[in-house]
């Protein structure tokens, strides 16, 4: 069961990304990439990881490509247009790709034998003092870990983001004269 | 059987980040080179929740968070600097926006 549902969505995901290289609209390529998300989010699920899962739909499918698909309409961008592109790089590059993911999966079967492997809700962690045994990346645990170990990355992780803000605000207003 | 090896998590990570890396070399269009960056951006966050399983250790769900986050803010910076490149230029492709080569 487990096997068949991964099957599914990881050819799901591998056909979206190949659709969003591939495709030369940029609005193809958008809603190819939020495919790849989606069926991230599933097997995010089958690893246990429930709150990162949510967060995956609701930050990425949901925040960063909604803001994409905005850009898209307001630059009014349409298909690529192709001039001097060498069929060289494509012919070398495509070939060398393949043997370098060929290469890594052969090393990845090496170094991880056919008896590690992973079934829904097999991610455990020890039950937090007071609760009842949960799920390990549920949002209870991962806000325990977020608020006590990563206290001072999550500070920071808001300076990043005020940061960000003015930065957007100042490069894309408009000149004021 | 309903066991998944833990290699095939892996694989698909690194061929969605073959897949970005072929996207963000071959396209020409600003905005999709900026997708490709977040799908390669996604690949890695599988292989941190893949190795956080492998562990039992809930710190690879929170390296995947931070990286969301970062990649949030990103976006938000990237498509306010093409907004700018755009207004200014009036064009999407790589390949013309090249004022620092010479």
């Amino acid at each position: 069961m487990d096997v068949i549902l991964f099957l599914i969505f990881a050819i799901i995901a591998v056909v979206c990304a190949i659709n969003v290289v591939v495709q030369t609209h940029p609005i193809s390529s958008a809603i190819s990439l939020v495919g790849v998300m989606g069926s991230l989010a599933v097997l995010y699920l089958l690893l246990g990881a429930e709150f990162i899962a949510a967060a995956q739909v609701i930050v990425y499918a949901g925040a960063i490509m909604v803001l994409f698909v905005f850009v898209i309409m307001l630059l009014n961008a349409g298909a690529e247009t192709k001039k001097g592109q060498s069929t060289m790089a494509l012919f070398l590059g495509v070939p060398l790709l393949a043997g370098l993911l060929i290469v890594m999966s052969w090393y990845l079967q090496g170094w991880f034998p056919a008896n590690t492997t992973v079934h829904f809700g097999g991610f455990s962690l020890p039950a937090l003092p007071g609760k009842v045994a949960e799920s390990g990346g549920s949002a209870h645990q991962v806000g325990m870990a977020l608020f006590t170990t990563y206290l001072l990355p999550f500070e920071v992780t808001s300076v990043l983001i005020l940061i960000a803000i003015l930065g957007a605000i100042v490069l894309a207003r408009k000149e004021m004269d | 059987m309903s066991e998944i090896p833990i290699s095939w998590f892996l694989t698909l990570s690194a061929i969605l980040f073959a897949l970005g890396v072929a996207g963000f070399l071959f396209r020409r269009n600003i905005i999709t080179v900026f997708m490709s960056i977040e799908l390669m951006l996604n690949a890695v966050n599988l292989s941190f929740i893949t190795f956080s399983y492998k562990l039992q250790k809930v710190d690879g769900h929170l390296l995947a968070f931070f990286v969301m986050v970062v990649a949030a803010a990103e976006a938000a910076v990237g498509l306010a600097i093409i907004l700018t490149v755009f207004k200014n230029r009036a064009t999407l492709n790589i390949d013309e926006i090249d004022s620092m080569k010479n």
